[in-house]
């Protein structure tokens, strides 16, 4: 093979500094004949860093991430991913992205290894083999490389999607509820290598959820998203504080509920701080 | 993941994703993946086999039955089997394409293909390779069958049958495209066009007749399809050996027409899929 073997690094250094910011959202809209999925929503994402996309049933994170990975098209607004208009130009990063939802499967029928061969070869992966035995082995599935992904329960599914969402090493990661309907033990675990794997890639991972623990673990940044609109986008200890609660779960049901904005509950918690 | 950090495969190795390399790649990664499918169940690789095997033996009893009438037509060698072999080489074609398309749909698996850096056109690529090797899967024993339970010998056909196998698999990627595009729109509600779509050029290709049979007004229709011109060369060729080089001409410019409007009917279809959202709920 004589083509030029080169790392996502590589590819990442190809792109102007002003370009590589991995994720920026400006105006975004996406209405469904009469329903605003996600409503004008502007915001952008540092590399490196860790972002969940919080809120209800229906407020638009799953809109938005798949606005985010060019499988559905903004009815107005723009979407750049590390510069590239996603709408135009969404082959030019696709390589350097990587996606898992739990509402998407891997083929049933195909054994674990098949299916992180054929996603190797989907994503250019030079080294296949060996990325495919890391994976196996920093993610516990060595022992399920032979079985068909249709035979595992949720829980090994969920590494197996995580393994092949992290095949190409890729500098994006894009989640939809990474632990949805996993037991805490495995939802623990996963958040742990998520972590891991952001801290050692330097990559940068979005991930929609309402599950507030994984949030709180995991994201260093939260934007909260309600009827397709950002209704906050800050740390989550900065929200804990400003909502003057104690958890993200409380700081959530006050926004959703209109109970309280950022600072009104001020008083109310110095007094009972004091009392 | 930090232990093992200086593992060789602890960072994927990329290549290249754009020009001609990448996309072979990717088609042959696809490819790879219906192999696996195919190797994955016995029962599949009978299936491929059992229909048109089923439907040589039907047609071919009709002709033995036939060929001790005095009808000279009935008497022509191969006729009737011909025209079998040849449709099912544009009817297996056309599923072959369609339901693996739709086993990307019924395995959930469509969106992490779209987020990959997998193109349309290479997806209909794959599709389409696939399509003919699974076609010589299914055809090449039914056609061995066919010589020694029939004595029809489809190589009779000579060079022709290349380009009679060649215009009948174009024909069937235009009605495969056309098929996976409304089933992406429409999801799999729409799954039924797959399986009947082919059959609304049985009547009108004239598989088992010539075009004179039909009305006069039903005549331009016919010959505006191009299997229509595949099965009159057929004839010509089995009937009066003589090898019609303006039909197969028509039936070459034809499909030129109905693989372009195919494919660009997929585009559009995916395209609106992506305006309505119905890419996502595919997948929930």
């Amino acid at each position: 093979m004589d083509e030029r073997v080169t790392t996502s690094q590589d590819l990442a250094e190809t792109v102007p500094v002003a370009e590589t910011i991995p994720v920026a959202v400006k105006d975004l809209t996406k209405v469904y004949g009469t329903v605003t999925a996600v409503n004008d929503i502007t915001f952008s994402l540092k590399p490196r860093s860790t972002v969940a996309l919080l809120g209800g049933n229906g407020a638009g994170k799953t809109t938005t991430i798949a606005m985010l990975l060019g499988l559905v098209v903004p009815t107005s607004g723009e979407v750049r991913v590390f510069g590239a208009d996603m709408a135009r130009n969404r082959y030019q990063v696709a390589q350097r992205i990587n996606f898992q939802s739990p509402y998407v499967d891997l083929p049933m029928r195909l054994t674990v290894r098949q299916n992180l061969t054929v996603y190797a070869g989907l994503y250019g992966v030079a080294n296949q083999a060996e990325r495919i035995a890391f994976l196996a082995e920093d993610l516990q599935i060595e022992g399920l490389l032979d079985r068909p992904t249709g035979k595992l329960s949720a829980g090994q599914k969920t590494r197996v999607g995580l393994a092949k969402a992290l095949l190409n090493s890729p500098e994006l990661l894009l989640l939809d509820e990474p632990t949805a309907s996993l037991d805490p033990d495995t939802a623990d675990w996963v958040r742990q290598k998520l972590k891991d794997y952001a801290n050692s890639r330097g990559a940068t991972i979005l991930f929609a959820s309402h599950n507030m623990a994984e949030v709180e673990r995991l994201a260093d940044r939260v934007i909260l998203l309600d009827a397709g609109r950002i209704l906050e986008d800050d740390t989550p200890s900065v929200l804990i504080e400003a909502y003057d609660r104690e958890t993200l779960e409380e700081v959530f049901l006050d926004v959703v509920r209109g109970r309280a904005q950022r600072g009104e509950r001020d008083g109310a918690g110095q007094a009972r701080k004091a009392s | 993941m930090s232990a093992v950090a200086s593992r060789s495969g602890a960072v994927a190795v990329l290549l290249p994703p754009s020009g001609l390399g990448g996309s072979l790649r990717r088609i042959a990664a696809l490819v790879l993946r219906y192999t696996y499918l195919l190797r994955s169940s016995g029962i599949r690789l009978i299936e491929l086999i059992y229909w048109p095997f089923l439907q040589m033996l039907t047609w071919g009893f009709l002709q033995r039955y036939l060929a001790g009438t005095t009808s000279p037509l009935a008497q022509a060698a191969g006729v009737l089997i011909g025209g079998v072999l040849l449709w099912d080489i544009l009817f297996r074609s056309k599923i072959g394409f369609s339901t693996t398309f739709i086993e990307e749909m019924w395995s959930r698996n469509l969106g992490n293909l779209l987020t990959s850096p997998l193109r349309p056109f290479e997806l209909v690529a794959a599709l389409s390779v696939w399509s003919v090797l699974r076609l010589a899967v299914s055809m090449i024993p039914v056609a061995v069958a066919a010589y020694f339970f029939f004595g029809f010998n489809l190589l009779d056909l000579g060079a022709a049958l290349v380009a009679f196998f060649a215009l009948l698999v174009l024909t069937s990627w235009s009605l495969g495209l056309l098929s996976a595009g409304v089933i992406l729109r429409y999801g799999l509600g729409a799954e039924e066009l797959a399986w009947s779509l082919a059959f609304i050029l049985l009547p009108l290709s004239c598989v088992y007749y010539p075009v004179s049979v039909l009305p006069d007004w039903l005549q331009p229709v016919a010959l505006a399809l191009p299997p229509t011109h595949v099965f009159e060369g057929m004839r010509s060729i089995l009937l009066h050996g003589v090898f019609d080089v303006n039909e197969l001409w028509w039936a070459l410019g034809l499909n030129a027409i109905y693989l372009t409007v195919g494919y660009l009917a997929f585009r559009w279809f995916l395209q609106s899929a992506k305006v309505n959202g119905t890419l996502v709920q595919l997948g929930e």
